[in-house]
């Protein structure tokens, strides 16, 4: 498992790489494995608000359903399409498979999520390994 | 306040699952393995060569003694005096009311000599059901055999030849639903059957429950497969394999809330047999113009997954029910569910919607079994 230093990350499992006032989010190596087969991703809209720490879609695999939680608030720019046909990509590089970009409202907000050390501390200590 | 945990059971196998790092789950309060290499990967395998599942939390009951034929006729709904030895057969233990205790497997070991193989979820329900209803019937012996067998199943077009390089009993004539014993990986005496739960060909072993011969069975079957592509699967893909097939699983398609007519499996139930527990409330629903709500496949039309529990609407907005079990289909590639519906509802080529987090989305009833497998 991998998590790209230049990434933040929630505790609901997803990165967001930041450029400017320009957000892009996927998730964690750690989420796409610990689902499983990637089956289903569903997305915001192009111009969709969304919230950090709130739900803004969900990714499912062959056994269940797990809800996408935004780390920024903002509005949708670009929407990976490509996940409706392929979303097995994001089992296959989940660090490389964005899923949102985002036009961030408040880049400040940012401060306040993990490091990837931290990300990393964060998950050994909820699989308790 | 905390809770107070109970310890998971295991089976004798439970060591090498975590060794061979498999995601684990709590399954009806055993911890079992859902996934080894991945669900999808592991469901192929059984439908295309052979899969091995630990199946041990499987629980077994044996009835002996002259009473015996009777107690199983009075306990399950299927016609058990038609069954020969080295026979089994699909069957369910009934309330009075005509719902489910439990879906069965009853094997004929010998005249006198019945196994049957129960859920693992509802074993201590099911061995007390047992031991309540045939309690004071005469020239009858019950024993709990469920610590006393590992039982693994080997599933897939490949199965038998990969049993066959174990044991020397010869695979090719003992017929679906049949076993015999024999010797497997030198251990002697063991019952195999052919019998499974994935809609595919393949065999069920009952072998010893101590740890170092479940170990080394488990290990040789994996060795001999290796060449057709053996793959060691979990409970993920025994269930979506189970709903490919349309097979009823307890606590979803059967409960002790619904009937067997309402279940369509009313097939298995012989009326004409004789008394039996449920019977006289199976014939009131037959005499009432049969079940009012009846199990339907769905297949979404739309994009979506519906999965059990989610709410089915009419296309005018009405809820009409609700779907038992759901999932994306890995070997067909379409995702489909399992629901009660109306009766008026079942006509295949209905269309209905499924409600996925507060969004309708279009499904249509479809022919069960989702998949059937190629005949040979």
């Amino acid at each position: 498992m991998s998590y790209p230093a230049d990434f933040k990350y929630t505790k609901e499992h997803e990165w967001i790489s930041v450029d400017g006032a320009k957000g892009t989010v996927g998730i964690t190596d750690y989420a796409q494995s610990s689902l499983g087969d990637i089956v289903f991703v569903d997305l915001p809209k192009v111009g969709d608000k969304v919230k950090a720490g709130e739900i803004f879609g969900s990714v499912e695999s062959v056994k269940a359903v797990s809800d996408l939680y935004s780390p920024a608030t903002g509005t949708v720019t670009e929407v990976n399409e490509e996940l409706k046909d392929a979303p097995e990509k994001v089992n296959a590089d989940a660090n490389a498979t964005w899923m949102i970009k985002v036009d961030l409202e408040n880049a400040g907000e940012l401060d306040s999520l993990l490091s990837a050390a931290d990300y990393e501390k964060f998950i050994a200590e909820e699989t308790g390994h | 306040m905390s809770e107070i945990a109970t310890p998971l059971r295991k089976t004798a196998l439970n060591s090498v699952h975590r060794a061979a790092k498999a995601k684990m789950v709590d399954f009806g309060g055993w911890d079992m393995p859902v996934e080894y290499s991945g669900l999808m990967a592991e469901h192929l395998a059984v439908r295309t060569a052979v899969g091995l599942f630990d199946v041990s939390h499987m629980g077994d009951i044996q009835l002996r003694g002259p009473g015996s034929l009777a107690a199983v006729q009075k306990l399950c709904m299927n016609d058990a005096s038609k069954l020969q030895v080295g026979q089994a057969q699909y069957s369910a233990m009934l309330y009075p009311n005509g719902t489910f205790v439990d879906d069965v497997v009853v094997h004929k070991l010998s005249e006198n000599d019945y196994l049957i193989v129960i859920n693992a979820g509802t074993r201590e329900k099911d061995v007390q059901w047992v031991r309540q209803t045939i309690g004071g019937m005469p020239g009858v012996h019950m024993n709990d055999f469920s610590d006393y067998y590992t039982q693994l199943a080997i599933q897939g077009p490949k199965a038998q030849e990969t049993l066959q390089k174990l044991t020397p009993v010869d695979l090719g004539p003992i017929k679906n639903y049949w076993f015999t014993w024999g010797q497997v990986c030198g251990l002697y005496n063991v019952m195999i059957a052919r019998t499974g739960y994935t809609g595919e060909d393949g065999f069920e072993i009952y072998i010893p429950s101590d740890e170092p011969t479940s170990t080394r069975v488990w290990n040789e079957v994996l060795e001999a497969g290796k060449e057709f592509g053996i793959v060691p699967c979990g409970l993920g893909a025994r269930n979506t394999l189970r709903l490919e097939s349309a097979m009823a699983l307890y606590g979803h398609e059967i409960s002790d809330t619904i009937n067997v007519f309402e279940a369509g499996l009313g097939r298995y139930a012989k009326l004409e047999k004789g008394d039996f527990v449920g019977r006289e409330a199976l014939v009131k629903v037959q005499e009432e113009g049969g079940p009012k709500r009846k199990l339907v496949g769905l297949e979404m039309i739309e994009r979506g997954i519906g999965r059990d529990g989610y709410p089915v609407f009419s296309l005018t907005g009405e809820k009409i029910g609700e779907i038992t079990s759901g999932s994306p289909a890995p070997f067909l590639k379409k995702n489909i569910a399992l629901a009660y519906v109306p009766t008026e509802f079942s006509t295949l080529d209905t269309e209905v919607a499924v409600e996925i987090r507060g969004q309708k989305v279009k499904a249509k009833v479809v022919p069960t079994p989702f998949y059937k497998r190629p005949k040979k």
